[in-house]
């Protein structure tokens, strides 16, 4: 009897259509995937996305060119030149940034004593050209007036850890 | 001048011409965007089997997606190896495409709507689906690559092999109707769906089905391309519109053979209860349903089963359904003389 | 009419310039696809006498079936074409007389050059007569299952024999040689197949 039943279920297809049916069921299952250029996945605070450099509120900038992010940066990305400004204070004439060779570890935020370089939360940054990528100064700046919110508000966050 | 413009369309052997090619557009243009569309409801379908959202981005509901894979294709580069056959090459997706279109000729849309009521219907859907082949593989020699070959060779042979089935099926129904024209196919099964030839001959129904998804290469049957180890089969080498005509031809043949299972077993233009209408556009919208059923029934099967592995499908194909629809050609013709239900011809 | 007769000499034309391809082209691939040129063609010319079924059946067997496993095994062969080449014009005097002979005697079989027996002709029109008032496929059915009964089933025993004969020619048992017999598969049960096994914590097996 047990052998009967294996044959007609074999002859039935049951094995198949029980497949079917699954696949069915799962075709009107509500969907997982984020809907992604409408809708976008949450971020932690300590993201490691496009790099920025901040100012402080009163406007001056906070890089003081002491650079250990140039130091520590192991694609070497980070190229810094630095000289006297008029009122005295140390400050960099160049400051750039090859994303190209970025490897987005977060070293230079963490080496930055006054927190002026940070990665900020924006990764959606591509470009059709090879050199836009290649930031400088200006663009870097940029960026930190752009996502000042956003990075004040991340390290803020993270803050108690670390 | 009413009667003039008749008596030109009728006899006059320009406007003859002209009739027919306006019928030929009047099939082509609503199958190449059947085809078109065919192919937003596959990638529909998987993505809603695998909880994803599918194509829905350009236009509505992603809705203008095909056309804008059709403009891409068309806009790319068409490159012939160095070392191919160019002339063969360039044929070869000519020859899937065409062999896909002209077998709509004999296909009857409804009652009476069709381009040519051919008196030898299923043969002639039968020969035309068996040529299908030479475009894979002349598409294989021609571009002189080692996938592309073998994809060829196997497609080929899947193919072949299952068109012995095919026509096995095919044999059952003729002997259920008496005739091999496909209108008279369609006029015996009249009358409510219990009267469709699905339920006598299910397993036949099956047998066709399955058959007809390794006609056209799809999954499970679709190692001539199975991209793990032949890249994309005897396509490898094509780009741009070759390889859209290619595409074109393998939906609108997946489409051909649901538009044959349609008529087969499901009743073409019939409606499904007897007192619905089937005549005039109704028919040619009962028929459209039909095989939109079977289509999405192809996607389905995409969507859920696993790639057959070659010694297994030329099993399946020869040890398996050989014998059964041989047998049940066999057993129909026995229960149609014994049980009194030879039809009349 | 204009149409027909215009319709009879393209594809007439197209089968006797592919026919001539078959056998002048370089390349043997070349020739198998002119072979099939010339097969559609001549199923061209049947339709155009209204032996459709008879042109669906060319078209079938020779060009779905018969043609392909000629394409696959020239396009497998490594030919090598200018050794082939070689012998052609010694050999073409043989095969021009063997051609025209071929044609002469189908000339006799048409009674070209008369004596055809007087019954012949009478019984070839009656039969298209017939013909040209029931489908033709029922014709062929009409005097295939009764007048050549007979004949129809020596021919499908002599197609019988040739399959038995491949068979038994390529059929062989290798020993050692692993399939997968999915009827054993099937048939296994959970029982045979796997033992349930407690496995002590830090034991092992």
């Amino acid at each position: 009897m047990a052998s009967l039943d294996r044959v007609a279920r074999s002859f039935l297809l049951t094995e198949i259509v029980s497949g079917f049916l699954l696949t069915l069921k799962y075709m009107f299952k509500p969907k997982v995937t984020v809907n992604y250029p409408y809708e976008k996945g949450p971020l932690g605070p300590r993201f490691r996305g496009e790099h920025a450099l901040r100012r402080y509120p009163n406007g001056e900038e906070r890089c003081i060119a002491c650079k250990l992010c140039e130091a520590i940066c192991p694609a070497q990305a980070i190229t810094i030149e630095a000289e006297p400004r008029d009122d005295g204070s140390r400050r960099t004439t160049r400051y750039d940034i090859d994303m190209t060779k970025c490897i987005y570890c977060g070293f230079c935020q963490e080496a930055c004593p006054v927190d002026a370089i940070v990665e900020g939360p924006n990764f959606e940054f591509s470009t059709e050209t090879r050199e836009e990528l290649m930031y400088n100064k200006d663009k870097l700046l940029a960026n930190g007036d752009r996502w000042e919110g956003e990075i004040a508000a991340n390290l803020h966050a993270d803050a108690a850890y670390r | 001048m009413y009667e003039t413009a008749i008596d030109f369309f009728t006899h006059n052997w320009l406007g003859q011409a002209i009739v027919i090619l306006l019928e030929c557009l009047a099939v082509t243009v609503p199958l190449l965007v059947a085809v078109a569309y065919m192919t937003y409801v596959d990638r529909k379908v998987w993505a809603s089997i695998q909880l994803r959202r599918g194509p829905n981005v350009v236009g509505p509901f992603g809705l203008l997606q095909p056309f804008a894979d059709g403009l891409k294709l068309m806009l790319k580069e068409t490159i012939v190896p160095s070392s191919a056959n160019s002339i063969l090459f360039i044929i070869a997706p000519m020859i899937t495409f065409l062999t896909a279109l002209i077998a709509w000729a004999v296909v009857p849309f409804g009652n009476g709507v069709v381009i040519s009521n051919l008196n030898v219907g299923i043969l002639y859907l039968f020969a035309i689906s068996s040529l299908g082949v030479y475009g894979v593989i002349i598409a294989g020699w021609a571009s002189n690559s080692k996938y592309a070959f073998l994809g060829a060779l196997r497609s080929a042979a899947q193919m072949v092999s299952y068109e012995v089935s095919i026509g096995f099926v095919l044999i059952t129904v003729l002997l259920c109707v008496g005739s091999l024209n496909l209108s008279k196919v369609v006029l015996a099964q009249s009358g409510g769906f219990w009267h469709w030839y699905f339920l006598p001959l299910l397993p036949m129904f099956v047998i066709f089905f399955v058959s007809s998804l390794a006609e056209t290469n799809r999954t499970p049957f679709d190692l001539p391309m199975s991209e793990a180890e032949l890249v994309q089969g005897f396509q490898t080498e094509y780009s741009s519109m070759p390889f859209a005509l290619f595409f074109l031809g393998e939906y609108a043949n997946m489409i051909l053979l649901s538009a044959m299972g349609a008529v087969l077993f499901l009743g073409g233009w019939m409606a499904p209860l007897p007192f619905l209408p089937s005549t005039g556009v109704w028919g040619v919208i009962w028929f459209a349903l039909k095989i939109a059923f079977l289509l999405f029934v192809f996607s389905w099967t995409k969507g859920t089963l696993p790639r057959y592995r070659y010694d297994q499908l030329m099993r399946l194909g020869w040890k398996v359904f050989l014998p059964v629809s041989l047998g049940y050609v066999v057993l129909t013709a026995a229960v149609l003389q014994f049980g009194g239900w030879v039809p009349k011809i | 009419m204009i149409l027909q007769a215009l319709a009879f000499y393209v594809f007439a034309a197209i089968t006797i310039a592919s026919g001539a391809m078959v056998v002048s082209s370089r390349n043997p691939v070349y020739s198998v696809l002119f072979l099939i040129l010339a097969f559609f063609n001549a199923a061209g010319l049947f339709v155009l006498i209204g032996a459709e079924f008879v042109a669906m059946i060319l078209v079938i067997v020779y060009v779905g079936a018969v043609a392909v496993l000629f394409l696959f095994v020239v396009m497998m062969l490594d030919i090598n074409i200018t050794k082939l080449r070689e012998g052609f014009l010694e050999y073409l005097p043989i095969g021009a007389l063997i051609g025209i002979v071929l044609a002469l005697e189908i000339m006799i079989g048409l009674g070209v050059f008369g004596g055809l027996p007087t019954g012949t002709v009478a019984s070839l029109n009656k039969a298209g007569a017939q013909v040209a008032s029931i489908e033709n496929t029922r014709a062929i059915g009409q005097v295939l299952y009764t007048q050549y009964f007979y004949l129809f089933q020596v021919a499908g025993l002599v197609l019988l024999t040739a399959m038995i004969g491949a068979i038994v020619l390529t059929l062989r048992s290798r020993p050692g040689v692993r399939r997968q017999k999915v009827g054993e598969q099937l048939y296994r049960t959970k029982e045979q197949a796997m033992t349930i096994v407690k496995v002590p914590s830090r034991g092992g097996l």
